[in-house]
C-alpha cells in the first residue's frame, strides 16, 4: 500500500498518539494515506472513534509483535 | 487556577455520601455508555477527549462553577490533559488518579457487623466494578471469601487487625472478574476451598466444599455452613456464617437474581436455579442477612456505602423471588438476557488456572460492568 507519511508513536501514552496523528494529519492532503506505528492499547478504540468523528477512514490495521499499525486515508 | 488529583477512595466517599459531583468523562462515547462512575448526586459530561484537543471554550459554559468538577478518562494521561485546558481557562478542576483503570481496582472495606462470641464480618466494596467479597474475623483467625485479584490489599487489612488468613473460599467459578483466593492462599499459608462441581477442570490443588460442610474460625467456633445453590453456575455454593449472615454468592442479588447462562447451559440450569430460590433459600430463616457477591446498581448501596438486606425482605421486594409462575421464570432468565460480561470465556479460563495472562491483561479483561444478573 501507498503511504504518504509515517508516524512513530510507539511508547507513547494515551493521549499522545492522538495528538501526534492530529498533527501529521494536518501535513498530508485529502486523499492521502497516513501510517501509524502505536504500542499504547488503547490507541484502537481511540483512532477509530476519532477517525471517524473528523471523517478519516481507517482503511487497515494490523497487530504484529505488540506493535499495533494503522492505516488511515484522509478524509 | 492549578488542577488537583482526587483518588479512588474520595470519589467512594462521595458516592457513599451521596454528595454532588460533576463528572466529565473524556472517553468515547462508547465505553462511557458501557460502563461509569454512578453516583446518585452526580452529574455527567461525555465528550471524548479527541474532539477537544483544539480547545475547550466550546465547552466551558457546560461545566458548573458551583460544584466539584473531575475529568475522568481511562488511564488518566487524557484527564490530566483536558483539565490543565480547563484550568488554563480559569476552572477549578480536579482529574481521577489513575483513571477507570484504578476506579475498576479500589476496594472499600465496611463493617457490617460483630459475631455473636467475637469477631467480626467485612464487605470490601469494588465500587466501580460492583463486586463484593467477605473476611470473616475471630480471635485473630480469618477466612476470606470471594476475594478479588487485588490480593496485597485482603493481606494488608488482615495484618492491620492482626488476623491470619486461614481459609479461602469462592462461592463459585467466576465469569466475570479473576479471582485472587488461590493467590491469597498460597501467600498466606491458607486452605483454598472450591465447589468441586464447578472445579472438574481446575489444574491446581483445592480443598473440596461440599454441602453441609462446616468450617470454623477462630477458637470461639464462628462456624461457615456451606450450602449448595446451584443454578448460576452448577457447583454454586453459599454460606451461612455464624447463623446469622447468608453469603448468597451469584445466586441471589439485593435487587436481582443470578443469571444461569455464563457457562453455555442456561436451559439446564434454570431449574435448579429455581430451585435454590423457591425452596433451598425458601426453608431459611427470614432473619438471615443476605451479603451477596455482586451489586449491579448504585441503590443498591445502604447507607453506610454496604450491601446487605434480610432474606424475609428480599422475597417481599426481589422481582425474582416473586414469580410464581415457572414458565414465566424460565423465560425470564433466559431470554432477553443482558450482554455477558466483558472476556468471561477468558476470565474463567484464568480462574480454572488454563491461561495466565499478565497484570495488565487481567486489568484489561476485567473492564466494565458486572453483569452477572437477571432483572
Amino acid at each position: 500500500m501507498e503511504t504518504n507519511k509515517v508516524l512513530d508513536a510507539k511508547g507513547l501514552a494515551c493521549p499522545m498518539p492522538i495528538v501526534k496523528t492530529k498533527k501529521a494529519m494536518n501535513e498530508i492532503e485529502s486523499g492521502q494515506i497516513l501510517e501509524i506505528h502505536a504500542t499504547d492499547k488503547g490507541a484502537k478504540n481511540d483512532l477509530t472513534a476519532w477517525a471517524k468523528s473528523g471523517g478519516h477512514e481507517i482503511i487497515k490495521h494490523e497487530e504484529e509483535n505488540d506493535i499495533l499499525k494503522f492505516w488511515i486515508k484522509k478524509g | 487556577m492549578a488542577i488537583t488529583r482526587m483518588n479512588s477512595a474520595e470519589v467512594t466517599k462521595k458516592v457513599f455520601n451521596k454528595e454532588q459531583l460533576f463528572i466529565l468523562d473524556v472517553r468515547n462515547e462508547n465505553d462511557f455508555q458501557d460502563w461509569k462512575i454512578e453516583g446518585e448526586n452526580f452529574e455527567y459530561l461525555n465528550i471524548p477527549y479527541f474532539e477537544l484537543l483544539d480547545g475547550v471554550e466550546g465547552i466551558l459554559d457546560k461545566i458548573p462553577t458551583e460544584k466539584p468538577v473531575l475529568v475522568v478518562c481511562a488511564k488518566e494521561g487524557s484527564s490530566i490533559m483536558v483539565a490543565e485546558m480547563l484550568s488554563d481557562a480559569g476552572m477549578a478542576v480536579s482529574y481521577l488518579e489513575g483513571g477507570m483503570k484504578a476506579w475498576s481496582e479500589h476496594l472499600e472495606p465496611v463493617k457490617i457487623g460483630d459475631l455473636k462470641d467475637g469477631g467480626e464480618i467485612y464487605q470490601f466494596v469494588r465500587i466501580g466494578k460492583g463486586c463484593l467479597s467477605y473476611m470473616v474475623v475471630s480471635n485473630g483467625e480469618a477466612a476470606i471469601i470471594d476475594a478479588t485479584r487485588m490480593t496485597h490489599l485482603y493481606l494488608e487489612f488482615a495484618e492491620s487487625i492482626g488476623a491470619k488468613i486461614n481459609h479461602v473460599f469462592d462461592t463459585h467459578l467466576h465469569a466475570d472478574h479473576i479471582s485472587g483466593g488461590r493467590k491469597i492462599a498460597e501467600k498466606a499459608g491458607a486452605t483454598y476451598w472450591l465447589p468441586p462441581k464447578d472445579a472438574t477442570e481446575v489444574t491446581f490443588a483445592y480443598e473440596p466444599l461440599v454441602d453441609g460442610k462446616d468450617v470454623e474460625i477462630g477458637k470461639v467456633n464462628i462456624n461457615i455452613h456451606a450450602l449448595y445453590t446451584p443454578g448460576h453456575t452448577i457447583g454454586s455454593t453459599s454460606f451461612i456464617v455464624d447463623g446469622t449472615y447468608l453469603l448468597s454468592g451469584d445466586i441471589l442479588f439485593i435487587d436481582s437474581i443470578g443469571r444461569p447462562d455464563l457457562a453455555g447451559l442456561a436451559q439446564d440450569w434454570v431449574g435448579d436455579l429455581r430451585e435454590s430460590l423457591y425452596k433451598r433459600y425458601k426453608d431459611l430463616s427470614e432473619d438471615l442477612i443476605v451479603l451477596p457477591a455482586h451489586f449491579m446498581i448504585i441503590d443498591e448501596l445502604n447507607e453506610d456505602g454496604s450491601v446487605s438486606e434480610k432474606l424475609g425482605a428480599l422475597y417481599r421486594k426481589n422481582h425474582g423471588l416473586k414469580i410464581e409462575d415457572e414458565n414465566e421464570f424460565r423465560k425470564m432468565v433466559t431470554e432477553n438476557l443482558p450482554p455477558q460480561p466483558n472476556a468471561y470465556q477468558e476470565i474463567r479460563e484464568t480462574n480454572m488456572g488454563k491461561i495466565n495472562p499478565d497484570d495488565e491483561k487481567q486489568r484489561e479483561m476485567e473492564i466494565g460492568p458486572n453483569r452477572c444478573a437477571v432483572r
